[in-house]
């Protein structure tokens, strides 16, 4: 039931949060899609408030502007008709309040508060300034002797969970991936976890977002969205030269 | 330039020597006063020399991100290094040592005795006290810059580890000072806050009722009552960083226990109240002169004051919505969603209780009227694009993105500079006795306001296209190294509002030579400030005024006049 209501209210706004965001940034995770709409939803309705307030803004200084020989009106603001001009906005602003918390909620709930079954695990270990990633390798498993390590560029494959275990050895850091509309800070002593879907192959931006230092400027690094042939192939590669370099 | 200001004071000596004052040396007069009206120039004058230098780091880092590593006119190379503290101490001195000064500091020390028919402050040294610790704590931020290794650039909100180490921000120096020159601050505005309170409660004009105090005194009164209530949590985080950084403890160092996002929740706990802190007093001062040049009573004054005490209430439970993605235990993020959303609703409400203000006046377009109205205009947008950001879904996209950057802007910028400058218009010919130039005003004005949109609209965009604040060179990230067009045209709207900044600094000297005497009451306003002289002198009254009605009974029918000043006793036979 719950569930519905957000599906049909995002399903009205995605196409405006698609246009909003989608055209800047690739929609390149399964949730980059409803934070979109969120955004789409917020914006159309802060966007009504914006405008009914700068229309009667700019109608009252118009209409209102100094005319010779008219007086202003001597008004408190506490008679009754008049005060009705600010409560229903009021309670409207309540309502639209509901709304929008209710769909942040939902949205969060699933990014954030949730962790759906993974397919797959990577670690990434943020330093200053740069990122490091462990992918798991062809077992499919952290820790093992086939990991592939790999620095500044992370490769994982398209329609595929993964859930990451994201560290620091030094400062806070934050791995943003815009496409993915994924942000989450990295603290030392901690193992922050979260997951994500990749829908879109490409290759996108990694940046640290959260000021670490001199070099946080430069602290980007790529992702590397692969379809499986390509990210087989990848791994074939990766573990093969790991195991040449040993 | 603070000689200058009070160039027409010499009538006020007269007016000491009836008080059983000596004539003052030159220390004494503008050093050491104690006049609250000298001690709101001091604060006044170094917030402007401070946002002149705030405005002097924007220039540099701006045409860094627009051209970047091409050597800056008047600067030279940005380095990465310098450009971290050039941002981080823009940010710093802008909330701390601007818009604190000039909103609380200055109005507040100006108006709270004028308009309450007060001869001075309560605890007029303390007042002097807190200017002088101000003073040093902008001397020694200002002298962080000149340390060895460089000023402090790890964000003005100092996240530990990296603040609390040297061996991580690499400005041994810089960071110590920059938390020492922070804390400081603190005090002088604990000192000041006491002081504003107690002298609104205690010092009132015989007559004046709790809902006779004009509005911005109320909103001063207000955030200096947040400010102290918040405030404590934070100077002691700033204790603890201090000693990790100097003494070497592990308070926020988790390899010793210490815990990271305990920082967050200490500045945090205080940082969101300080913006309500700096709001609330740059709406007391649009309040004012909304009602002046509309001729009107404010639109239900009861209402505007309870908004502002729930907004100022509400302020203390939404703070972690800045930390959604620091690693907080994400349920608590609804919460926070929740109660940011709250917040919302009282101050929509102020707003449009301004703007209802406005029907049924006699709108004179003067320049700070042009003022106040702006910083409603712009207000809305910094209001309701805040809304993106204490909504957490969308927050995990926005966070730390120039959409951040540009939403803060539009209500810092609103408070800090359009606040200022429709409080120094307005209230320039009782400070200085003479009118400030309406023809330069305006031109002023229009050049301001609309180069800061085009500022601050191309980062919106940026924003939105998932670029990320405080990194010197966009050139380094592939999907962000298009749209520099946008770039380049914010930093050049702020040359040009730059440029524009020297029309206001010339009408400001000029005015106060040559500008055309005032009188008292130049608006036909009815608060007490007017009854006095223009500058008031030292003691502000020969005789204190008594008050009889509320501040905003313009357009009263059935009388000659549109104003009824708060001081004219009621007519004879009684009004109705």
């Amino acid at each position: 039931m719950i569930q519905g209501i957000y599906d049909f209210i995002k399903g009205i706004f995605a196409p405006l949060g698609d246009y909003l965001i989608g055209s800047f940034v690739p929609v390149g995770s399964s949730f980059a899609g409803d934070i979109d709409a969120l955004i789409a939803l917020v914006a159309v309705f802060v966007g009504f408030w914006a405008l009914l307030a700068y229309a009667a803004f700019f109608f009252l200084i118009f209409r209102f502007r100094e005319r010779d020989g008219q007086r202003a009106q001597y008004v408190t603001g506490e008679e009754k008709d008049l005060k009705r001009w600010i409560t229903y906005p009021h309670a409207a602003i309540i309502l639209c309040d509901v709304v929008i918390v209710f769909m942040a909620i939902m949205v969060w709930y699933d990014i954030k508060q949730r962790l759906p079954e993974a397919d797959s695990t990577v670690r990434i270990v943020s330093q200053q300034w740069a990122w490091n990633f462990v992918h798991p390798g062809p077992d499919n498993e952290l820790d093992t002797e086939d990991d592939i390590n790999t620095f500044n560029e992370m490769h994982v494959q398209e329609g595929t969970t993964y859930h990451y275990e994201l560290l620091s050895k030094d400062v806070l850091h934050d791995f943003s991936v815009p496409v993915f509309r994924l942000k989450q800070d990295a603290i030392p002593g901690r193992v922050m976890k979260g997951w994500f879907k990749p829908t879109q192959a490409g290759e996108y931006d990694i940046q640290c977002a959260e000021m670490c230092g001199i070099g946080h400027g430069i602290m980007g690094a790529r992702i590397i969205v692969e379809t499986p042939e390509e990210h087989a192939a990848w791994m074939s590669q990766g573990s093969a030269g790991k195991l040449a370099s040993r | 330039m603070a000689e200058a200001g009070t160039a027409d004071t010499h009538g006020a000596d007269a007016h000491d020597a009836a008080h059983g004052h000596h004539a003052q040396s030159f220390l004494s007069k503008y050093i050491f006063s104690t006049d609250h009206k000298m001690i709101a120039m001091q604060y006044m004058f170094t917030g402007i020399v401070m946002a002149l230098i705030g405005g002097y780091m924007s220039y540099a880092f701006r045409m860094q991100l627009a051209f970047p590593g091409e050597s800056v006119p008047g600067y030279g190379v940005v380095s990465q290094g310098e450009y971290n503290s050039l941002v981080t101490n823009h940010g710093t001195i802008m909330i701390f040592w601007v818009a604190m000064p000039m909103l609380i500091a200055a109005f507040g020390n100006y108006l709270i005795p004028l308009m309450i028919g007060a001869d001075d402050m309560v605890f007029p040294r303390i007042n002097r006290l807190s200017y002088q610790i101000f003073l040093i704590s902008a001397i020694i931020l200002v002298v962080s810059f000149f340390v060895p290794g460089g000023g402090f650039g790890g964000a003005w909100t100092a996240y530990p580890p990296l603040s609390a180490s040297a061996e991580y921000n690499l400005t041994p120096l810089g960071a110590t000072f920059w938390l020492v020159a922070v804390a400081l601050e603190f005090v002088a505005f604990l000192l000041g806050g006491i002081n504003f309170i107690t002298t609104l409660m205690n010092a009132r004009a015989p007559g004046m009722k709790m809902h006779d105090i004009p509005m911005v005194l109320w909103m001063i009164v207000i955030a200096s009552i947040l400010f102290m209530a918040s405030v404590g949590p934070l100077i002691a985080g700033a204790v603890m960083l201090f000693m990790d950084q100097v003494v070497g403890t592990g308070y926020f160092d988790p390899d010793r226990g210490g815990d990271p996002i305990l920082w967050q929740h200490l500045f945090w706990f205080f940082g969101h109240p300080e913006v309500y802190v700096v709001l609330l007093p740059a709406m007391g001062i649009v309040a004012e002169i909304i009602c002046t040049f509309a001729r009107k009573k404010l639109f239900n004054y009861k209402l505007i004051l309870y908004t502002a005490f729930a907004t100022g209430i509400i302020s203390f439970f939404v703070w972690a919505h800045h930390q959604f993605v620091a690693g907080i235990d994400p349920r608590m993020a609804n919460v926070f969603t929740i109660t940011t959303l709250i917040i919302s609703v009282p101050i929509a409400e102020m707003l449009f209780l301004y703007i209802a203000t406005l029907y049924g006046g006699s709108i004179r377009l003067t320049t700070p009227m042009l003022w106040a109205l702006s910083f409603i205009a712009e207000f809305l947008i910094g209001g309701i694009t805040g809304i993106f950001l204490g909504a957490s879904g969308s927050d995990i996209y926005f966070h730390d993105t120039y959409f951040v950057l540009a939403h803060f802007h539009y209500t810092f910028f609103p408070i800090a500079i359009i606040g200022f400058f429709a409080g120094i218009t307005y209230w320039f010919p009782k400070m200085f006795g003479r009118m400030m130039d309406e023809k330069l005003g305006k031109i002023h004005f229009w050049g301001t306001i609309i180069a800061f949109n085009f500022i601050f609209i191309p980062l919106f965009i940026l924003g939105a296209a998932g670029q990320h604040r405080r990194i010197y060179n966009f050139q380094n990230f592939p999907d962000l190294a298009g749209m520099q067009d946008l770039r380049v045209i914010a930093t050049s709207a702020l040359l040009v509002m730059l440029v524009f900044q020297v029309i206001f600094l010339f009408n400001f000297a000029y005015s106060l030579f040559k500008g055309k005497p005032a009188g008292k009451n130049p608006w036909k306003a009815n608060t007490l400030e007017w009854t006095a002289d223009s500058p008031p002198p030292h003691g502000n009254w020969p005789e204190l005024p008594n008050c009889y009605r509320g501040p905003y009974e313009y357009s009263v029918p059935g009388r000659e006049d549109d104003y009824w000043p708060q001081d004219v006793p009621p007519d004879t036979a009684p009004a109705e």
